[in-house]
């Protein structure tokens, strides 16, 4: 199976929702977000059950266990006409990685390419292949973006969604210096080389700070909360948010890493 | 046995870099510097993608048919007058070429800027035997002063700032009036040109390393931008040219195509003030030149990584742009690196150079941001190469314990939906009330490497899954 040129699409495509085990488990909002943005746009969306693309094992070095979750998730995801994710990373470990798993065995390996083929990353998606142009949804204020790294650098996300971001009734986009670098996330290299990564994240957050912007989005939790915790930690008071949350008008929930304000009484 | 290694301490190397302000200084002239140039020269080539895609395709072919360009070049250095020796490994290229500068009768040894001489530690042998080298890169020449390792491989000495060069020169340069002015760069430049200039005249044997070996012709070409290599390879009786085996390109045409891609990756000039090919001995009409051209080829390994995933790192043309685009570069400097190479280039090369039981950090110290590859003039997979690393540490049980059975429980409930969404769904359930309050945590035991530099968001509550299936699918029923 191809993939389905923007005319010959299905009017209202079938779309499996990849949530990603980081807002699966964290910020389910940003899957219901997209959820919104998918089902304005007309799609069918339907969620498998599902656990992790697998990321954590393979840049670990563990194949086996990163083929044996690629297995799961290719029969999770084999009847939708496209599979989305609210991530550039869990999108290009399908994408671009999945194919690479099966090399040497031809019959997993069409399966990969497959779903490989349908698989994109949400703002990329909503753009690139059902051409859409706005989204309705109003915010209040001036916003900085971060690009993350492997949706930027595999799949290509950069426009897509300050595009959209564009449409956002009352909000400006204020770029930060170097926002197509790296905040020192990387998945366990947060954990493992706990040094380097503060360090890279610190840069990161003086960036932020420095764009003057109340407001930081990215595409993958990842990276967001590896900024927000470095931001919080630095009592600096950014408020950070997916993406998918603001273009789908749903910021009711607290930024991330901030407490619900206690119910008025 | 190579130079010596601290790469297995790269973790205690890194913590002391992130410390050292003035090495945080000075690596923010990296991210400054190269950058910007690259970008700009890359911008100015309409071509140069496709320049690109032709390195990548030139060095591939070579690698596919290396021994025949070997057998190639050989002869048509032979055919010239020079002499060509294969060294299999650092030894034996050492005592190659301490066999040369004897039989030259040599007492100094003047060096172009070379990586592979750092590799095989040739400085510290000739010392060691009575004969003395003199780097005359200007960076090389500083770090020579100070008896470190370059920090980056086309500018050895960015970890300095001028002020410790100018202490560095007033220590050595006793010779010199100990009231002069050194406060300015072009002060140290005159200095160091005017000390360099006596050992030019003075040096028997002359050693180079190569960017290219052109199997054409028989030509070694080198690209600087100071002139020294060529006072290091004219003046001097003898010349050595020190070059790995991957330096092989087949003609002067490949030659020309990857100097185009060359310059403009590792500081952005479309070409470097000097491009010098050197073919032989001097010939009775030439105005000048040596009179003894050696080739030494070195291997130390490097054929061991022909026909493997790795091969793909010998296209590797050391321009630098990987590391000066590097985050983890720039936060922790070339030395921390614990060996020659540095940077993404030095976390692929390494490990194959020295084993990966001791170059393990390297690979792993990635965040995988992939903006090496994307600058890469040959277009080298360096986080795939990476990638590969750790599954070879993987294989053999190289991974630290506490990772392979964190993998190893994690994985257990990957594999097992069911049994996944029942525990997250407790477990996120108890951390989410755990973090109301705050919404976030300061510590969190199983994550201190984490909540060290920064706080731990508390998760929403109720899993993604859990609500689907409570508002969606328990609606739909």
């Amino acid at each position: 199976m191809s993939v389905l040129p923007l005319q010959g699409r299905p009017a209202n495509p079938r779309v499996g929702l990849f949530v990603t085990c980081l807002v699966d488990l964290m910020r389910p909002s940003v899957g219901f977000a997209a959820v919104k943005l998918l089902e304005d746009a007309g799609c069918i969306v339907d969620v498998p059950v599902q656990t992790c693309c697998g990321q954590p094992a393979y840049n670990s070095g563990d194949r086996g266990t990163t083929r044996d979750l690629a297995m799961q998730v290719i029969d999770a995801f084999h009847g939708y006409d496209y599979v989305v994710a609210p991530s550039g990373s869990c999108a290009g470990t399908i994408r671009v990685h999945y194919p690479e798993l099966f090399e040497e065995d031809p019959n997993w390996r069409a399966k990969a390419d497959a779903l490989a083929a349908r698989t994109y990353e949400l703002t990329s998606f909503l753009v690139d292949v059902l051409g859409v142009t706005r989204v309705d949804a109003s915010f209040d204020g001036p916003v900085t973006y971060h690009d993350s790294c492997s949706g930027l650098r595999e799949l290509g996300v950069q426009t897509q969604p300050r595009r959209l971001l564009g449409s956002v009734e009352g909000l400006s986009l204020v770029e930060m210096k170097d926002s197509d670098v790296c905040c020192g996330f990387g998945g366990t290299f947060a954990v493992k080389y706990s040094d380097i990564s503060g360090a890279i994240v610190d840069a990161k957050a003086r960036n932020v700070e420095e764009a003057h912007a109340p407001t930081l989005l990215a595409g993958d939790l990842g990276c967001l909360m590896n900024m927000a915790g470095k931001l919080t930690r630095d009592g600096r008071p950014i408020q950070v948010r997916h993406v998918a949350e603001v273009l789908a008008g749903m910021t009711d929930e607290p930024p991330i890493g901030v407490a619900k304000a206690p119910a008025v009484k | 046995m190579t130079v010596h290694s601290t790469s297995p301490q790269f973790k205690q190397n890194a913590a002391r870099a992130l410390n050292d302000d003035q090495l945080q200084k000075a690596l923010g002239n990296v991210k400054q510097g190269f950058i910007d140039k690259r970008q700009m020269a890359a911008a100015k080539l309409p071509e140069f993608e496709a320049l690109r895609d032709a390195a990548r395709d030139i060095k591939n072919h070579t690698l596919e048919h290396l021994d025949l360009y070997l057998e190639a070049y050989e002869e048509k250095v032979r055919s010239s007058g020079g002499h060509v020796h294969f060294a299999r490994n650092a030894d034996e290229a050492r005592d190659i070429i301490l066999g040369i500068c004897r039989d030259a009768g040599a007492k100094t040894v003047t060096k172009g800027k070379s990586m592979i001489s750092e590799e095989i530690g040739i400085n510290h042998h000739l010392e060691a035997n009575g004969i003395r080298p003199v780097e005359t890169d200007l960076g090389e020449y500083i770090i020579q002063l100070r008896g470190e390792l370059p920090s980056h491989i086309i500018a050895p000495a960015v970890h300095l700032n001028a002020t410790q060069v100018e202490e560095d020169f007033r220590r050595v340069h006793t010779h010199l009036d100990a009231k002069r002015d050194l406060s300015e760069p072009v002060q140290l430049l005159t200095e160091a040109r005017a000390v360099l200039r006596e050992r030019f005249l003075a040096a028997d044997v002359g050693i180079t390393g190569a960017n290219f070996l052109v199997a054409e012709t028989g030509t070694s070409i080198i690209v600087t931008n100071e002139g020294n290599g060529d006072l290091t390879q004219i003046l001097p009786k003898t010349h050595i040219v020190l070059a790995s085996i991957e330096k092989l390109v087949p003609t002067l045409e490949d030659a020309s195509q990857l100097l185009r891609v060359l310059a403009r990756s590792a500081t952005g000039q479309e070409m470097s003030v000097y491009t010098t090919f050197s073919t032989g001995p001097r010939r009775s009409a030439d105005a000048d030149g040596p009179e003894n051209y050696h080739v030494v080829i070195l291997d130390n390994g490097r054929s061991s990584m022909l026909g493997t995933s790795f091969e793909e790192m010998l296209r590797c043309i050391r321009c630098g742009a990987c590391m000066n685009h590097c985050p983890v570069y720039h936060a922790v400097g070339g030395h921390a690196y614990g060996w020659v190479y540095p940077g993404p280039m030095g976390a692929v090369l390494t490990p194959s150079l020295i084993g990966v039981d001791k170059a393990g950090h390297l690979p792993n110290a990635s965040t995988f941001c992939g903006r090496c590859e994307s600058v890469c003039p040959v277009r080298i997979p360096l986080p795939k190469l990476m990638r590969h690393w750790r599954e070879r540490e993987f294989e053999r049980h190289l991974t630290p314990a506490t990772v392979r059975s964190g993998l190893q429980l994690w994985g257990f409930f990957a594999r097992r939906p069911a049994l996944y969404r029942f525990a997250t769904r407790a477990a996120m359930g108890v951390l989410a009330l755990a973090g109301r309050q705050r919404g976030r945590f300061a510590w969190l035991p199983m994550a201190r490497g984490w909540t060290k530099y920064r706080d731990f968001p508390a998760p929403q509550g109720e899993t993604f899954q859990a609500r689907w299936k409570r508002e969606r699918q328990g609606a739909r029923a």
